[in-house]
């Protein structure tokens, strides 16, 4: 039975990379005594699924894997084997069922939700809140993109599916943006920040944003007319 | 969850800050208000070699069971936080659980497993805020004491620490925090302290020795400087190794370090007495641990660390009497969940293969020889009892098991080597290369060529073994060997299926001073660390010149500790300390060595070597009562 997991990644757990992140969620699995299901061959791995890679010093309140199970005893009481096992700053928020047919974590990804702050002392210059949305209202946000061979310019405007301000006048004002984050088109929120204030004429540094993902979507519209929804909102209760 | 004592800059601008948050499954976390003694235990290496050991992880484990006791761990900052931590001036140095600064801890405990890392111990030191020398320290600062292999001639580093525990952890740590915690509350000095600590058995408080010199430069004797003060300091010995510390819990590390795995240590000590192996004299006498102990802990670690591997420890595994039904166990019960099991150091034969047949992908493991010495003569006189006969068989039965890769360590400038040993080096890489082509026919050669990779490192006289008289080679000499190992194997008949590498000569000619240095070269020591030489062990930052440099502003000869020939009956800097062996047992053997005669390994007949004044281990295995009583190996 394939089986998804939601979790939350905060505090220190932010330096963890993705790659360990898996080894942590492999050894985390035996330890929660989970009946997981491997591959097979001279050596076998557990069969597993991560949504999305989530860059080091981001934290997240909704990462998701999927892995195969062979038996269980319900949704609620894997869930509490997990949460037995983990570190402070991971945190396992549902366990979800998925149809046997259903896309794996990796390939449903099409969007994610930021919330991004300034870090104390690294606030632009300008009055950022009040510009925010005249920038993101311009009809093309242009961006330099380096590649290997060449640098090419993109239009980041159709990625970005909603952008707002949350704590407008408060002292820690945020942006809050879903943008795309499938494989072929993801958009990092830094990108978006360095051209809203390249916009403004200013350059971001590399440490003055705190990034937190809200969560990570897929998209279960038609063509041309999207609808994200979360991940766990793919899968059922058992 | 605490604050970090790094900030997030710089956390994201050095390489895997995993190394430097703490946090890891299993790490101990205890309320400081409920504690009255904090130890912060150190491996003065990068985090990835420091968390692979096991010895840290049994004392973790051992402290943080007393409940008045936390105890946390700090490794070497890597280069890339140490330049920053020396740029900014105002991070000091903090250990991973609280990641509060380690100088505020009541004890800093550093265990000392190779000499290549003492300048380690001078930058954990440092970035700490503790005085270099112990004599600068106040109640400021944390007790700093010392363990592991090296401090079985402590020396070079005494200056740096303010106690050295000799031998195994388990046995007296309990007294000395008694001690600390009594002597504390009555507000006495550390000087009192210390003194007191000092008649603690297997503490070696170097402040209460003096040593004075004969004119040559050896020592002429090394006396306490007060009443009260022992002469001689026996190691400590954990004698019932089946019920005593060990961890069920392990830390386990979120990036990949060396040891990724449970590591079930099955023994304590060596039966083969190897002259060359420092380890095979001073863990002895062997002890065994108990299967059922064993059984239970490989299951307890394995379910509460999730690793997907187990690996058995100790020096000559195949030597542990019941190691095919623990074996047999762990394959049953590691192939229900996955789990592999790795097993290193076993003796090639028939068993092992058949047992590594079973565990490993034979396609991509390779059998590992280590008879150290190209020939008969010269195992003779190292006294490794390999012989090519059983080397050639159990590679033939390898080759037809479908194995085709073949490790093989030497070791170059051996007591007594000619090139007679060393072209047999060559010859039986060649050999072996021999049997593959003779074994196994043409169309079953899938696997494709035999791979021999022939390593060699350089011969370092150790303390506490029959070879600490032996004269060590120049680094000129050593590489003469490397070069005329290499010749000799390119004249071979199966040159292109052997592969030769050789271990840096310098880093070992500065080894061998440090391993039979004395008072003197902390001052080498520590002029080295000033200027700019760490991580020596990385041979990427082993700064040979800068070493040269300092030996020679400071006058110190390194010939005096490596090439010189010693006499019987010179007093060396590490002879205040017991090991358990006896100096008369290694003289012994130091001649029969010369004479190219081999010695019995314990079970096929005790050399009277001492250490069955323990009272246990193998040295009562068979009747019930030490039967080393001191004249069986006389000659
Ligand atoms: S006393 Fe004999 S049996 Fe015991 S360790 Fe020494 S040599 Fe081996």
């Amino acid at each position: 039975m394939k089986v998804r997991i939601k979790f939350a990644k905060s505090g220190a757990m932010r330096f963890i990379g993705h790659l360990d992140i898996m080894r942590y969620f492999q050894k985390a699995i035996r330890r929660a005594d989970i009946d997981v299901a491997y591959s097979e061959g001279f050596s076998p791995h557990q069969i597993m699924s991560f949504a999305s890679p989530l860059g080091v010093g981001l934290t997240s309140n909704g990462e998701y894997l999927d892995i195969e199970v062979k038996t269980h005893a319900g949704a609620e009481d894997m869930k509490q084997r997990l949460n037995k096992v983990m570190v402070g700053g991971m945190e396992i928020l549902n366990v979800t069922m998925l149809k046997e047919d259903a896309k794996n974590a990796m390939a449903s990804v099409a969007a994610a939700e930021y919330t991004v702050r300034f870090r104390q002392g690294y606030e632009p210059g300008f009055d950022w809140p009040d510009r925010l949305m005249e920038f993101y209202h311009s009809p093309s946000i242009i961006v330099a993109k380096k590649t290997k061979k060449s640098e090419m310019t993109l239009d980041l405007k159709p990625f970005i599916y909603r952008l707002s301000l949350l704590g407008k006048g408060g002292t820690a004002p945020a942006v809050r943006m879903l943008v795309n984050a499938s494989s072929s088109g993801n958009v990092k929120p830094g990108l978006v920040m360095e051209a809203f204030l390249r916009a403004n004429g200013e350059e971001l540094s590399p440490f003055a944003l705190e990034i937190i993902r809200e969560d990570t979507y897929a998209d279960v519209g038609k063509e041309g007319e999207p609808h994200f929804v979360p991940l766990d909102a793919i899968g059922m209760e058992f | 969850m605490s604050e970090l004592a790094l900030r997030d800059e710089i956390l994201l601008q050095v390489e895997k800050p995993a190394r430097y948050i703490g946090n890891e499954v299993n790490a101990v976390i205890k309320d400081k208000s409920q504690v009255d003694i904090r130890v912060a235990m150190c491996f003065p290496d990068v985090y990835e070699i420091g968390m692979s050991h096991l010895g840290i992880q049994i004392l973790y484990d051992m402290f943080n069971r007393f409940d008045d006791v936390w105890c946390e761990r700090v490794y070497s900052p890597w280069v890339d936080l140490d330049k920053k931590m020396r740029e900014e001036k105002n991070i000091p140095l903090f250990v991973l659980e609280s990641q509060e600064p380690v100088r505020d801890m009541d004890f800093l405990a550093i265990t000392i497993q190779y000499e290549m890392c003492y300048t380690n111990i001078l930058q954990v030191l440092d970035l700490s805020r503790i005085p270099l020398r112990a004599k600068d320290r106040s109640w400021e600062h944390p007790i700093v004491i010392g363990g592991g292999p090296c401090v079985y001639n402590p020396e070079p580093i005494a200056a740096f620490f303010d106690i050295f525990y000799i031998g195994e952890g388990e046995t007296r740590y309990r007294e000395l925090l008694n001690l600390y915690k009594e002597y504390r509350k009555q507000e006495k000095s550390r000087e009192e302290f210390l003194r007191a600590a000092a008649k603690i058995p297997g503490m070696y408080v170097p402040r209460f020795y003096k040593v004075e010199y004969n004119e040559d430069g050896t020592i002429q004797s090394m006396l306490p400087t007060e009443e009260g003060i022992p002469e001689r300091i026996v190691k400590e010995v954990e004698m019932d190794v089946s019920h005593t510390y060990y961890p069920e819990k392990p830390v386990v590390p979120f990036i990949k370090v060396t040891q990724d795995r449970v590591v079930l240590e099955i023994q304590r000590g060596c039966i083969r007495g190897c002259r060359f192996c420092q380890a095979g004299q001073i863990y002895r006498p062997v002890r065994e641990r108990d299967l059922d102990m064993l059984k239970r802990y490989a299951l307890a670690m394995l379910r509460n660390t999730g690793h997907e591997e187990i690996s058995l420890s100790s020096l000559s595994s195949s030597d542990y009497s019941r190691l095919p039904e623990l074996i047999d166990f762990l394959i049953e019960k590691c192939g229900e969940k996955k789990i592999n099991i790795s097993l290193p150091s076993l003796r090639i034969d028939a068993f092992s293969l058949d047992v590594m047949g079973k565990v490993q992908d034979i396609k991509k493991s390779s059998l590992t020889f280590a008879p150290e010495a190209g020939s008969q003569r010269l195992r003779n006189v190292i006294n490794k009892g390999l012989t090519e006969e059983s080397i050639l068989q159990g590679a033939a039965l390898a080759f037809q098991g479908g194995w085709t890769r073949v490790k093989l360590y030497f070791m170059l400038g051996l007591p007594t080597e000619t090139e007679e040993d060393i072209k047999g080096i060559a010859e039986l890489a060649n050999k072996i290369a021999a049997v593959f082509f003779e074994t196994v026919p043409k169309d079953k050669r899938t696997n494709g060529k035999v791979q021999i990779v022939a390593s060699t490192s350089f011969f370092i006289p150790k303390p506490f073994t029959p070879f600490q008289w032996a004269p060590m080679c120049t680094k000129e000499e050593f590489l003469e060997k490397a070069y005329a190992t290499r010749s000799a194997i390119k004249q071979q008949l199966n040159q292109k299926s052997i592969k030769y590498n050789w271990h840096e000569a310098d880093i070992s000619v500065l080894e061998g001073v440090f391993a039979r240095g004395d008072r003197k070269i902390a001052d080498v020591i520590e002029l080295a660390y000033k200027k700019g030489c760490i991580f020596d062990a990385w041979s990427e930052f082993f700064k040979g010149d800068v070493w040269m440099e300092a030996f020679e502003e400071l006058g110190i000869d390194m010939a005096f500790y490596t090439t010189r020939k010693r006499e019987l009956d010179e007093i060396f800097p590490w002879d205040f300390l017991d090991c358990g062996v006896n100096k008369e047992f290694l003289k012994r053997e130091w001649k029969k060595a010369l004479e190219e005669t081999v010695s019995p390994n314990c079970r096929a007949g005790c050399q009277g070597c001492g250490a069955n004044r323990f009272g246990g281990g193998v040295c009562f295995e068979n009747t019930g009562k030490g039967y080393g009583n001191g004249n069986e190996g006389k000659d």
